[in-house]
């Protein structure tokens, strides 16, 4: 029996992570901490509105003695928050989530973070697939990715520190997924898709449910060390847009590409600074460290692509279908603490009499 | 180069096995090559070129290996070297189990508008060393390098067929590390196809590019003198292979032994490059 806590359980992946845990019967307890509310409708999961203080974090992992803490609020991509917040995201909370979990005293047992394949960066001269020995041949180019390797670093100095944890640091490949909203999704749903004159970059995506199917094999197994969480094979763009029907649109020059970025940003296609990089150059991971511990992952590059594709055919007949979730403090409360609430552990038997 | 090092995994069986499947409904590979461009350039320029206007005689293909990951080193010669490309098409048309051949590039082809998206689709890939690690030991295939790099190609008309030093002996370490035979080859005719009288450095400067050479047709003709070669008679030798899995347990350790390696293999393509010379009566005929 495990009892899990989940950090930035309003984040996307959190949302999924914890819906998936709570499936687990072996999941004892489910603690989900944001500082905002969830935006995916949680069951039995506890929410606490609490940032990433360490010392309310660490109350609140001593009081519900967390096993397994989480970690899935990283900023991977520059599309949602300003620099500034995603370095206070990135480096701050990841210390003091992990200053929350250490010492001697402490319950957790297992730490698991979610971290980004941005952490190898995206240049000329790397090799063609990543392993997860590799350094970056560089130092880091945007503040994302500067951010993105120090949260890696605090992360490996808990690791050695805290020998009775296991630490588990998972680096994703660009996720893709109809659900999921990316720099990358928002591009590829364009109806061209913008390139640099002369390039056609390698890439890999990871579909959305095998974030998650990773971050909850994580969970239930033994896996200490990084491991790189990609797709099987690389797609080279023109692929890619063939896949989803979309004609490429080279309209970014192969100099200069920084201004013409800015350009583009002002009719309101936003090509953040890392993903221009992978425009140009690409990026794909060796995910066989994975493979080997035994998790599987669902679809390949290719099948991400396509998934996304028929999603993007339907799109519009989907939009206004069903009212997004939102959370509500108090029903949420009256659903998990109320007497009058029948569990459904108690309704199912007498559906099955009935 | 240190990094580099550490950073190469340690050979594995066991992680060979978690290669991805191939997915039969595409023809781009995971390395970006492309079937149907490597096909459309090999219909309209490689063939022709092959047995036409450089009428390409091939001995030994006898000793690239049907099976296995090895890897192949060739002097290299001419402003846009035609060598790898027709002996691509050597294996191609000579070989009893032809095999898909990759070539190391520099890394400056992968930066290069253009030269990134046609380079990687006709099979050449960065001269990373744990690209070649991969290529070689992991997916058992073919690499083909060029250990005299630019410093080959970019040699005068007046140096032909002197070779260039063979960098550091990285190529060596590489086939030792995925325990890949070495099969040298020898190619005459490449010198003469695009020689380089001169070189110029301002135009070099200018567009970034990795040399800027005066050759027959290039620049006077523009961008379509760069694929003017001169049909210059073609003579590709592969010499017998140099196992290198006999040597002990860790041989890349001993830098002298790599260096020793690269330095016989370098002295066997130079004998073999003057006796294909001296035997040649024509630059044209052969």
């Amino acid at each position: 029996m495990s009892r899990i806590l989940v950090t930035g359980v309003s984040s996307y992946w959190g949302g999924r992570l914890a819906q998936a845990l709570e499936r687990d019967p072996d999941v004892e307890t489910i603690v989900g901490v944001s500082p905002r509310d969830p935006t995916l409708e949680l069951e039995r999961t506890e929410f606490v509105r609490v940032g990433t203080q360490h010392a309310l974090l660490r109350r609140i992992v001593q009081a519900a003695e967390i096993d397994t803490v989480i970690d899935s609020r990283l900023v991977v991509d520059s599309l949602g928050a300003s620099p500034r917040e995603a370095h206070e995201t990135n480096v701050i909370g990841t210390m003091n989530i992990l200053a929350a979990c250490g010492g001697p005293d402490s319950p957790v047992r297992k730490v698991v973070f979610k971290s980004s394949a941005h952490y190898y960066g995206c240049e000329r001269d790397d090799p063609a697939f990543f392993t997860e020995a590799m350094q970056r041949p560089h130092p880091p180019r945007t503040r994302l990715e500067s951010d993105i390797v120090e949260a890696e670093s605090a992360v490996r100095g808990f690791a050695e520190r805290n020998p009775q944890v296991t630490v588990t640091v998972l680096r994703f490949a660009n996720g893709l997924g109809p659900d999921l909203d990316t720099s990358h999704g928002r591009v590829l749903r364009l109806p061209a898709i913008p390139c640099i004159l002369g390039f056609d970059p390698r890439y890999q995506f990871v579909h959305e449910d095998d974030i998650v199917g990773a971050l909850e094999y994580a969970v239930a197994h033994d896996l200490p060390g990084v491991y790189n969480v990609a797709g099987d094979g690389v797609l080279v763009l023109s692929e890619i847009a063939s896949l989803l029907g979309r004609p490429l649109a080279p309209i970014l020059p192969p100099w200069g590409t920084g201004l013409a970025a800015a350009g583009l940003r002002l009719a309101g296609v936003r090509i953040p600074e890392e993903m221009s990089q992978q425009l140009r150059y690409g990026r794909a991971l060796d995910n066989r460290r994975l493979k080997a511990a035994g998790c599987t992952l669902r679809y390949t590059t290719r099948e991400a692509v396509q998934r996304f594709a028929e999603d993007l055919r339907v799109r519009e007949l989907r939009r206004g279908e069903g009212a997004p979730y939102r959370y509500e403090h108090e029903v949420e409360e009256f659903l998990r603490y109320s007497p009058s609430v029948r569990r459904r552990a108690e309704r199912d038997p007498d559906r099955s009499a009935s | 180069m240190s990094t580099e090092r550490r950073a190469l995994p340690a050979p594995s069986d066991e992680l060979r096995a978690h290669l991805p499947a191939i997915e039969p409904d595409r023809q781009v590979t995971d390395w970006g090559r492309s079937e149907r461009v490597e096909g459309l350039m090999d219909r309209t320029l490689y063939d022709w070129l092959y047995h036409y206007w450089f009428r390409c005689e091939v001995e030994g293909i006898e000793h690239v290996p049907s099976t296995g990951g090895a890897l192949l080193v060739s002097n290299h010669s001419g402003a846009l070297p035609p060598d790898a490309a027709m002996i691509t098409k050597a294996i191609k048309e000579e070989h009893a189990r032809p095999r898909p051949l990759h070539l190391t590039v520099e890394h400056f082809f992968k930066g290069y508008p253009g030269f990134s998206m046609l380079v990687a689709k006709v099979g050449g890939v960065p001269a990373h060393p744990a690209n070649v690690h991969r290529l070689l030991a992991d997916e058992e295939q073919l690499v083909l390098v060029f250990p005299e790099g630019r410093k080959g190609t970019e040699k005068l008309y007046k140096d032909r067929y002197k070779l260039r030093r063979f960098g550091r002996g990285g190529f060596v370490e590489a086939a030792m590390r995925a325990r890949a035979p070495i099969v040298p080859i020898a190619v005459v005719g490449a010198e003469e196809a695009m020689p380089i009288f001169a070189h110029m450095s301002l135009l070099q400067r200018m567009t970034g590019l990795l040399y800027f050479p005066l050759t027959p047709t290039f620049p006077h003709f523009g961008l379509a003198g760069f694929a003017g070669y001169l049909p210059a008679k073609f003579r590709i030798r592969f010499l017998e292979p140099v196992a290198t899995d006999g040597w002990g347990e860790e041989p890349w350790q001993d830098r002298g032994l790599v260096q020793t390696v690269a330095d016989d293999i370098r002295s066997r393509v130079q004998e073999e490059l003057i006796d294909m010379v001296a035997h040649r009566r024509s630059v044209w005929f052969g």
